[in-house]
């Protein structure tokens, strides 16, 4: 598997795509802290990129990789291997290859220019959502055997929890605005990894206490060691639910 | 060696494959044959575990081939079209597919073909640029390399030039006399004239015959692969008539 | 001749007060080591030395025109008592004393220095720890509090009392003082035609100033710092407010300062930094906001729909989350002149002015005004480009909440501080 794994790498990094999308994260991420004053806000400007971007570029990205090495598989199966060693071993290359691009695009400018618990915390959770996004990307890939439909449908799981979900909350909030829904709300953001990690990120800084009451039901839950415990833990599930129903699918697949 | 028993796979609606029932013997050099949508390549990539069958089993030298991989270990597979990762060039092909196939040690490894199609010379081209025949070619050459006991080739002429094709017939007969077993489907039924022990005839998902070719000349008084099927298919259509 | 006569008989009464004042010493250890004692024998307009030493007194009532000095600083402690000096004359000076250790009580709002209807009284350059309440002012006028450092040691708003506290009084001067740790830095409540002037509020409780009640007052070179809750500026008229720094009040429910029910004030070169809320608004009229700097706050301005005919002008709002909030879709305001760190418009003609209006108010904040639990969608993308839809096409944001002199540049408001 490491073989395959390793080999899988090394093509993700001769790939442009991927050293763009690095150069990009780097460029934004020094760009907002040399621009912005405040590393509080340089913070929350690389939030709302990395929350729209990184989602965005791995599922992209990982739904044309999957096709694209359609062949390659087909070509491993014929292989004594493994099924599960196959799709472990192009989900753990993909993961390896974004992840280091994330650390080194992301991770590295942000330690540089402030080291913090909000900027390590924003690191993880970008992490974790390069996992969660290349996961469903796999889904949506090894679910529809048509190249266009399978973009279709990944571009609807970005959607989906980029917007759509928080379009969702934002109605069922103003139909029941009148309860106190808070706690009920904080538990229905655990269905979003994305929203999961904005909050984790924001309750790390002063943005916090402007979401008033709300926020502080919100900053109690996600300040304390058991609430930010569980949300890694939400976002751990979320990246192990659509592993394991990828694995289910390609265990079943027709190639 | 093989073994498929009341083999069904259906696509959707589209019934594919319907009680297949047929054993295939090392030694032998099967014909897989029938027209478009028979259910041929299917059948091959059932056996190799890319098609999962609805119902029926699959034995290889008498296990179940259900969820295992360690068999094909002895399959060499040569798929009808062949493509590679786009980024690859033929050596690191080589290299990398070698790499995975640590099982075997070097000593076994079956070059002929790999030399006579002159790959060492394309070694440092990417595979994406590559025509069509030089895909076949090298995935011909992939599927010797290992040295396995069977070999399955899905249209292996279809994109090879006269020369090669003749380099590919050869190798294929040589196999079958060392008592390998070479399953192979192919339109040009010219071509399987001299590799051919047994025919396997597909339509519409079911098996119409499986016998030995000198069973069908003395039924058909017929000496060419392509007379005998015309032949059969005639007669069937005159009894259908 | 007997209108002379009248006149030097004033002028030899006075002069013969003036040469019969005493000095007396308190020392510990000596014949006078009672403060309590000394105040009692002394005469009118005497002056009371109080040596430097460590004296166990509470209920110092002075009753009678005097002027206490401390010298080399000498600590009157209360040890947990009652309060320790009572002015109940006119013209007492008090300086120099440290007072210390005044109990809190339930029943009782028990202060260091307390001045009971009296008039020029000038408390100076004392330094009051752990006083409960620090300095008391009540019914009192022309007083003077001006250099003293009052610092408690409060942890919660009930047990603690305020560091300056005037109630009912008028022409009051507190100037240069420093105070933190108590439940309000500075308490107004009924006092007029009075300066608060370069005192620093800190670390309090709840509010850095409370201010209620009061009219025709002056605070200006004033900074409020790190308090609960920030300023808080309620039911007074005539308010000037001038050149202070309102910073760091960062929590759920803080802001720099509150304007409640007041009228007919000014508000210029005042400093609005990292506050939750800079200014939150609640039926504030005829206010003039001008010159300020509103930088990096949550909401700079927070404008209820009952606030009318106020001007909001030439101010800079800079790196603010928030511009302007509020909860009316009508505008009864005046913003003119700003400029705005969120103007996304452009100045084809060099004039240094916006070409196209601005409109400062954001969707999302109005939004989780009426829906507070909207506040955790904040920095997501849905919000952010409901924004920008909305400011492309408002619907949803008051219409005529405008500013249609929008900067292109920061004001400097350097000049407008030289002419003060």
């Amino acid at each position: 598997m490491l073989k395959i794994t390793k080999f899988i790498v090394q093509d993700l990094f001769r790939n442009w795509i991927i050293l763009l999308y690095m150069i990009f994260l780097m460029a934004a991420s020094f760009g907002f802290f040399m621009l912005e004053g405040q590393a509080d806000k340089a913070l929350l400007g690389l939030l709302n990129l990395s929350l729209l971007v990184v989602p965005m570029m791995t599922i992209i990205f990982s739904t044309m990789y999957y096709y694209n090495m359609y062949e390659f598989i087909v070509l491993m199966l014929a292989q004594p291997l493994k099924r599960k060693t196959i799709l472990s071993s192009i989900f753990l290359g993909l993961c390896i290859a974004f992840g280091l691009a994330l650390i080194v695009g992301l991770g590295i400018p942000m330690l540089v220019m402030n080291y913090s618990i909000a900027s390590l915390m924003l690191l993880g959770v970008d992490l974790l959502l390069t996992f969660i996004f290349i996961a469903i990307a796999l889904v949506a890939g090894i679910w529809t055997r048509d190249k266009a439909k399978g973009m279709g449908v990944s571009l609807l799981f970005w959607v989906y929890f980029v917007l759509i979900f928080d379009g969702l909350i934002l109605l069922l909030m103003y139909n029941f605005s009148d309860y106190p829904i808070e706690k009920i709300i904080l538990y229905i953001t655990l269905l979003n990894p994305i929203d999961i990690g904005r909050i984790l990120v924001l309750m790390q800084t002063q943005a916090a206490a402007l979401m008033g009451y709300s926020g502080a039901v919100f900053n109690q839950f996600f300040t304390q060691g058991w609430g930010i415990a569980l949300a890694f833990l939400a976002l751990l599930f979320w990246t192990a639910l659509p592993v394991f129903i990828s694995f289910r699918l390609f265990h079943k697949k027709d190639l | 060696m093989i073994h498929i028993r009341e083999l069904n796979k259906k696509f959707g609606k589209h019934h594919v494959l319907q009680n297949i029932n047929l054993q295939f013997e090392l030694g032998q050099g099967v014909a897989l044959i029938g027209p478009n949508g028979s259910g041929k390549t299917t059948l091959i990539k059932a056996l190799l575990g890319m098609v999962i069958p609805d119902k029926g089993e699959m034995l290889f030298n008498g296990s179940s081939i259900k969820n295992q991989s360690l068999y094909r270990q002895n399959i060499g597979y040569m798929p009808q079209i062949s493509r590679f990762p786009d980024n690859m060039k033929v050596g690191q092909l080589f290299n990398m597919i070698r790499d995975v196939r640590e099982d075997i040690k070097a000593d076994v490894y079956d070059w002929e073909l790999y030399d006579s199609f002159e790959i060492e010379q394309m070694k440092t081209k990417r595979l994406n640029i590559l025509s069509g025949g030089m895909k076949q070619k090298v995935s011909a050459a992939l599927a010797f390399l290992f040295n396995p006991k069977v070999l399955v080739l899905d249209e292996p002429t279809a994109g090879l030039d006269p020369v090669s094709n003749e380099i590919l017939k050869e190798k294929l007969r040589k196999s079958i006399t060392n008592g390998k077993l070479v399953l192979i489907t192919s339109h040009i039924l010219n071509d399987l004239d001299e590799i051919t022990t047994h025919v396997a005839y597909l339509m519409d998902g079911k098996t119409q015959f499986f016998k030995s070719l000198e069973q069908l000349k003395m039924e058909t008084s017929e000496d060419r692969l392509n007379k005998i099927i015309a032949h059969i298919l005639n007669g069937e259509e005159a009894v259908h008539a | 001749m007997l209108y002379k006569l009248l006149i030097g008989f004033i002028f030899f009464a006075c002069s013969a007060e003036v040469l019969s004042a005493k000095t007396w010493h308190v020392k510990p250890k000596s014949d006078l080591s009672e403060i309590k004692k000394a105040v009692e024998m002394a005469a009118d307009y005497d002056t009371v030395y109080i040596h430097n030493g460590t004296y166990f007194e509470d209920l110092i009532t002075i009753e009678k025109p005097l002027t206490i000095i401390g010298v080399g600083k000498p600590v009157i402690d209360s040890n947990g008592g009652d309060e320790i000096l009572i002015v109940a004359s006119d013209n007492v000076n008090i300086s120099g004393l440290t007072l210390q250790n005044v109990g809190v009580s339930f029943l009782k709002d028990r202060a260091a220095i307390r001045l009971v209807e009296v008039r020029n009284v000038v408390i100076k350059d004392n330094i009051l720890k752990n006083t409960f309440f620090g300095i008391y002012l009540q019914k009192s006028s022309h007083c003077k509090v001006i250099s003293n450092t009052i610092i408690g040691d409060a942890e919660n708003e009930i047990n603690a009392g305020n560091a300056i506290h005037i109630w009912k009084a008028n022409n009051i001067e507190v100037i240069d003082n420093m105070v933190s740790y108590h439940r309000d830095g500075i308490y107004f409540e009924f006092v007029d035609q009075s300066l608060i002037r370069g005192n620093s509020s800190k670390y309090n409780m709840r509010y850095g100033l409370h201010f209620m009640f009061s009219n025709y007052d002056i605070y200006k070179n004033n900074i409020f710092q790190h308090n609960g809750s920030g300023v808080a500026v309620m039911f007074s008229k005539q308010i000037k407010m001038i050149e202070n720094q309102f910073k760091d009040n960062w929590g759920g429910a803080s802001y720099g300062i509150l304007l409640k029910e007041i009228s007919d004030g000014l508000m210029e070169g005042n400093i609005f930094e990292r506050n939750t809320i800079g200014v939150l608004a609640e039926g504030a009229n005829r206010i003039r906001i001008s010159n300020n700097n509103f930088i990096n706050n949550g909401k700079a301005i927070n404008i209820k729909g009952n606030c009318l005919n106020n001007e909001i002008l030439s101010n800079n709002f800079i790196g603010n989350t928030f511009e302007v909030l509020t909860n009316s879709k009508s505008n009864l305001n005046h913003f003119e002149g700003n400029y705005w760190g969120q103007y996304k418009g452009y100045d084809l003609d060099k004039d240094g002015i916006g070409d196209v209006p601005h409109r400062p108010v954001n969707l999302f904040a109005l939004v989780t005004d009426k829906i507070p639990a909207a506040n955790m969608l904040l920095h997501s993308f849905l919000v952010n480009s409901m924004e920008m839809a909305e400011r492309m096409f408002p619907q949803m944001i008051p219409e005529h909440l405008i500013d249609k002199k929008p900067q292109i540049k920061p004001i400097s408001h350097d000049s407008y501080q030289r002419t003060q």
